[in-house]
């Protein structure tokens, strides 16, 4: 354990290292290097945040309040999914790239040229159809349904009900999570796909026997969540890793943040935003996390 | 005096310069036009054909294969690209809401044109009209609100799936049809009526016999332009038919099209790798067949011209 941190830390050194090597080249850190020697934030100009749409309610609200506190500043935030937020990000299309996952998970993203600024945490949480008779199921009863196994819900102690698989689209973050942290690495069958949580919320809610997966944010009061392994889904749980299904909220940038990115995303970090916007739009501060999770899933 | 009557004949005049100018600005306007169409055409071909050059997929593999998961690779290391469980969706929802919709649309056609022509023209046109004029989100909306849950309790299932698309694409092509149709059946000259009344044939026979035989071509390019429609259409589909990259078994099991993949997978897929190729391969069929749609429709006008 010990040999692997050491390794891991020599080669984010490495890789600080060289970019710092590569951007003196450019002249532009020097720049930088100057603002931040006189102490004075660059708060003006114009910056775009493209990609998830899970986060996007976030980072809106965040850079509505910002450009509210800073005159002269204006910050696009657009959804169009996690990976275009990566892909976009990456060719330096915008500054900022929003994504539910890590970027090293995504195929086709260079994700050494990028740096990770984690923003919130977002728990995800199996929902079902109210009438199925079921409260909490074990892991494994969750993978089995989900991979096909298990078709009725009388077989895990409910009511004799078909069970209806609804999943997100392939590629979706929040599927990604699922499946990772939920089925433990298993892939769900193949079965109706919605490309938005707003849609999963209304099917879940009218169809018999259906079960599916939202984040926290979209659980309303007619939505019925499991247990898993009679933890319950809630943020305390999340918070200390009891409930083992929640994901990073991500905002990468290509190379270290400089100027009003950089501003912006210590703006995302501040009290302001972390305690009272990311509660209230139903995510979890990052500050609340007892634990801290790597893309491998080693707790820390 | 000789030299400015030898100026006026041999100069151009101020009129055929204006003609010139207007000559030049309508080609560049069109110019324009053709330019869009073939960019558009060659972005989606190259980028469509990417996933065959670049990724080897084999286009066998792709219009005939029906596991379909770009993430994941098969038992023979190839990526699952099989597109045709989208395929057969498409058509199926296509073909079957142009069955149901066609009669209909002949049938009031017929009233509009044939029997009731005051009516027609002041009341069922303007709510054709209006018919079209709903955004798709709109039928969509009212698809999985309405058409979802009573394919669920008549039909059974989960109620997503082709037969819910095809109620939603029926109402959705229903208007196209029908105004295409009355203009079809309105070209039908006026003599053949008369004739046919003549000759001691009563109304049903005239419109059966004589006004619908001779409006068959433009009946089938109003047919034909409804499916093109249905073919394209994505967000309200996309809404009701569950989504499910399955060859569909039956008509209430979830399925899915190439439109719905697509809308789908859109924002998940990075651009230039095998997953978003894949998706411009979609692309690249549908527009191959509205390409196809539209050569029909040309050569029923070429064919069936009445004479």
């Amino acid at each position: 354990m010990g040999v692997k941190r050491l390794i891991q830390a020599g080669l984010i050194a490495g890789v600080a290292f060289s970019l710092a090597a590569c951007g003196n080249k450019d002249g532009s850190t020097s720049a930088s290097k100057e603002a931040t020697e006189k102490n004075e934030e660059i708060t003006t100009g114009s910056i775009t945040a493209v990609g998830s749409t899970a986060l996007q309610p976030l980072v809106e609200a965040a850079a509505e309040k910002y450009q509210e506190n800073h005159a002269g500043s204006t910050i696009n935030v657009q959804g169009g999914g996690s990976g275009t937020g990566l892909s976009q990000v990456a060719t330096e299309a915008v500054e900022i790239g929003n994504s539910d996952v890590f970027a090293e998970e995504k195929e086709g993203v260079d994700a050494k040229a990028l740096v990770d600024h984690r923003v919130a945490v977002v728990g995800i949480t199996p929902v079902i159809h109210k009438d199925t008779g079921v409260t909490n199921l074990t892991k494994e009863q969750l993978i089995d349904i989900f991979t096909g196994k298990i078709t009725n819900w009388k077989e895990v102690g409910g009511n004799n009900q078909e069970i209806v698989v609804v999943n997100r689209a392939a590629g979706s973050g929040t599927r990604a999570s699922f499946e990772k942290w939920g089925l433990g690495g298993a892939k769900s069958i193949q079965s109706q796909e919605q490309d938005s949580s707003g849609a999963v919320r209304k099917i879940i809610n009218e169809t018999p026997g259906a079960i599916s997966y939202l984040a926290f944010s979209y659980i309303d009061d007619q939505t019925k969540t499991l247990s898993i392994d009679q933890v319950k889904p809630t943020e305390a749980n999340v918070a200390t890793n009891d409930w083992k299904i929640w994901s990073y909220e991500h905002m990468y940038t290509k190379g270290e943040a400089t100027g009003l990115t950089q501003s912006f995303l210590a703006y995302m970090m501040s009290a302001a935003v972390q305690d009272e916007l990311v509660s209230k739009m139903g995510y979890l501060p990052i500050t609340a996390m007892k634990v801290e999770r790597d893309v491998d899933g080693t707790i820390k | 005096m000789q030299s400015s009557i030898e100026e006026r004949l041999t100069k151009k005049s101020k009129k055929a310069k204006l003609e010139t100018f207007g000559k030049s600005l309508s080609f560049i306007c069109i110019a324009f036009i053709v330019l869009v169409v073939i960019s558009i055409l060659y972005f989606v071909a190259s980028k469509g054909i990417a996933t065959f050059t670049q990724n080897g997929v084999s286009i066998g593999s792709f219009l005939g294969g029906t596991d379909w998961n770009p993430s994941g690779k098969g038992a023979d290391g190839q990526p699952l690209v099989g597109a045709l469980p989208m395929i057969t969706g498409s058509f199926l929802v296509t073909f079957l809401s142009a069955i149901v919709a066609t009669p209909f649309a002949i049938g009031a056609a017929v009233f509009m044109t044939e029997i009731s022509p005051k009516m027609g023209k002041k009341i069922l046109q303007p709510v054709i009209e209006l018919l079209v004029g709903i955004p798709s989100v709109v039928y969509g909306f009212i698809g999985l609100t309405v058409v979802v849950p009573a394919v669920r309790n008549v039909f059974g299932g989960s109620g997503f799936g082709i037969l819910a698309g095809t109620f939603v694409l029926f109402v959705m092509i229903l208007p196209t049809v029908t105004s295409m149709t009355i203009d079809a059946l309105n070209t039908v000259p006026r003599h053949y009526r008369e004739a046919s009344l003549a000759l001691g044939a009563t109304r049903w026979q005239t419109v059966y016999k004589v006004v619908l035989r001779s409006a068959i071509p433009g009946i089938l390019t109003a047919v034909v332009f409804g499916m093109a429609r249905a073919f394209g259409e994505a967000l309200a589909v996309q809404m009701v038919i569950g989504n499910a990259a399955l060859m569909p078994g039956n008509l209430v099991s979830p399925a899915s099209t190439l439109t719905s993949i697509l809308t789908m997978g859109m924002g998940n897929t990075v651009m230039g790798s095998l997953q978003n190729n894949v998706l411009w391969s979609l692309a690249l069929i549908l527009l191959v067949m509205s390409l196809v749609f539209n050569i029909m429709t040309r050569l029923i006008g070429k064919k069936g011209a009445m004479k």
